[in-house]
């Protein structure tokens, strides 16, 4: 059966969407989506082919927006999608994740809600903000932002989750209870002698390989991390790249070992690509050894960045491979990485790029 | 006549783009309420959802939100007579 791909483009102005046939040649991009809203994360259900964008408007608040035609329309909702009368309001929704059971969400400030109706209402999981460290947590530059929301495909209770500057906890419960999965994980921004804390590390972006739901990958603030053991310890695999500095991670769609990043210069040094000349890192090892690959990306004046959640891969055979910048270009990579094309050049500032293949 | 028949009515004008984002909306609606908050509860009863886009769980009208009623700017507790014009504005933000 043929097959297409769609790449689902959250921007700071609405949802796009790039779709092209399996041979990934051509592309056509619709949007903007959403009503212009500012959204965070765009994610597609293989499983159902239902779409959602996670956003938070300046004048209306936070929501998640519902597309079950591919994108042809759209419906929102934020039934639920609230803390108790008093608390800090949430502010926007960040992260989204479809499990085996439900439909996932991370907001700002940090916290995890639940939809088993599809998103059209919210069950707030209210573990995080009992956890006896949150009093401490301190916001990132983004503010307090739980961004990273990995499901355990094999395990509908196990969830892992990466919080700005609160670091990696996980939940064997469903989201009940929580511990930090922070060990060997660097804060360089803390006193010396205290740069290994249970928590408070800046997690950039977490991934899960696709056949080990045990073996994770970090991006983080201070380094680059690769764990075996579900996070209860993580080792450095930044050796050989430009920088310990970056935002996303993208995992192949098969092979556990490989893995693309996006290193920046250094987070003072104006967090551009290094040099100005924009290349996408890959390792087919783990991260033991790290390849940089150039082919088709600006090599002259690339004084952009890519955010945490602006890159992803597709299913397809061979697999491809897409990020956004924060200047407003998608690119894509139909062979695994090796060569790039920028498929739209001029859309707002991106802030996630994910894909949905379905049938043509 | 019910307990909210005999609140005030208020002519409620609602923002363009807030009206967008609810299929069927209008732009001009009279709602009954002895508040600002009660005339919210109304609205949201006319238009599920809409309520939550004007107000957060401090709870408050949103940041960005102004709520005018008889030409001041209102909060959740001004009261409303009957026959007032009430004005539902975004502030300029935004970029």
């Amino acid at each position: 059966m043929a097959k297409k791909v769609l790449v689902l483009v959250g921007t700071k102005k609405g949802a796009f969407i790039a779709e092209s046939d399996s041979a990934r040649m051509s592309w056509e991009v619709r949007g903007p989506f959403c009503e212009t809203w500012p959204l965070n994360h765009v994610v597609g259900d293989p499983r159902t082919g239902a779409i959602h964008a996670a956003g938070g408007n300046e004048w209306f608040g936070p929501a998640v927006w519902k597309s079950t035609d591919l994108g042809e329309s759209w419906t929102h909702s934020s039934e639920g999608l609230a803390y108790e009368a008093g608390a800090p309001p949430v502010k926007a929704a960040w992260s989204l994740a479809h499990g085996n059971d439900a439909l996932y969400v991370g907001v700002e400030p940090a916290g995890l809600f639940r939809s088993t109706d599809g998103g059209e209402s919210f069950t707030h999981l209210p573990g995080l903000q009992d956890h006896p460290s949150r009093p401490d947590w301190h916001p990132g530059g983004a503010g307090l932002i739980l961004h990273s929301l990995v499901l355990n495909p094999r395990d509908n209770a196990g969830i892992w989750v990466g919080i700005s500057a609160a670091g990696v906890f996980h939940s064997a419960d469903g989201g009940e209870t929580w511990e930090p999965r922070n060990r060997g994980t660097r804060a360089d921004y803390m006193p010396e002698g205290q740069n290994y804390p249970e928590f408070g590390q800046c997690v950039h972006c977490l991934v899960m390989a696709p056949n080990r739901p045990d073996r994770l990958y970090q991006q983080n603030h201070c380094g680059m991390y690769r764990s075996d053991d579900g996070g209860r310890s993580w080792s450095s695999i930044e050796a050989g790249l430009p920088s310990s500095f970056g935002f996303p991670a993208a995992v192949h769609p098969r092979d556990d070992d490989m893995l693309y990043l996006i290193p920046l210069n250094g987070d003072t040094a104006g967090r551009f690509m290094p040099d100005a000349q924009a290349a996408v890192w890959r390792t087919t090892d783990g991260g033991r050894s790290w390849e940089k690959r150039t082919d088709g990306l600006p090599q002259k004046g690339a004084y952009f960045n890519v955010l945490r959640q602006a890159m992803a891969t597709d299913v397809l055979e061979p697999a491809g491979v897409y990020f956004g910048t924060n200047s407003g270009a998608l690119y894509a990579s139909a062979d695994e990485g090796g060569r790039w094309t920028c498929i739209a050049a001029h859309l707002p500032l991106i802030t996630s790029v994910e894909t949905l293949v379905v049938e043509a | 006549m019910s307990a909210t028949d005999t609140k005030p009515e208020v002519l409620v004008r609602l923002p363009d783009h807030l009206v967008r984002l609810f299929p069927g909306a209008e732009r001009r609606v009279w709602l009954r309420g002895a508040n600002v908050d009660e005339m919210l509860h109304a609205l949201d009863a006319r238009w599920p959802g809409m309520r939550d886009r004007l107000c957060d769980t401090t709870p408050a009208v949103r940041r960005h939100i102004n709520i005018f009623v008889g030409g001041r700017r209102a909060g959740l507790a001004t009261p409303l007579a009957q026959g007032m014009d009430v004005f539902v504005l975004t502030a300029i933000s935004g970029g």
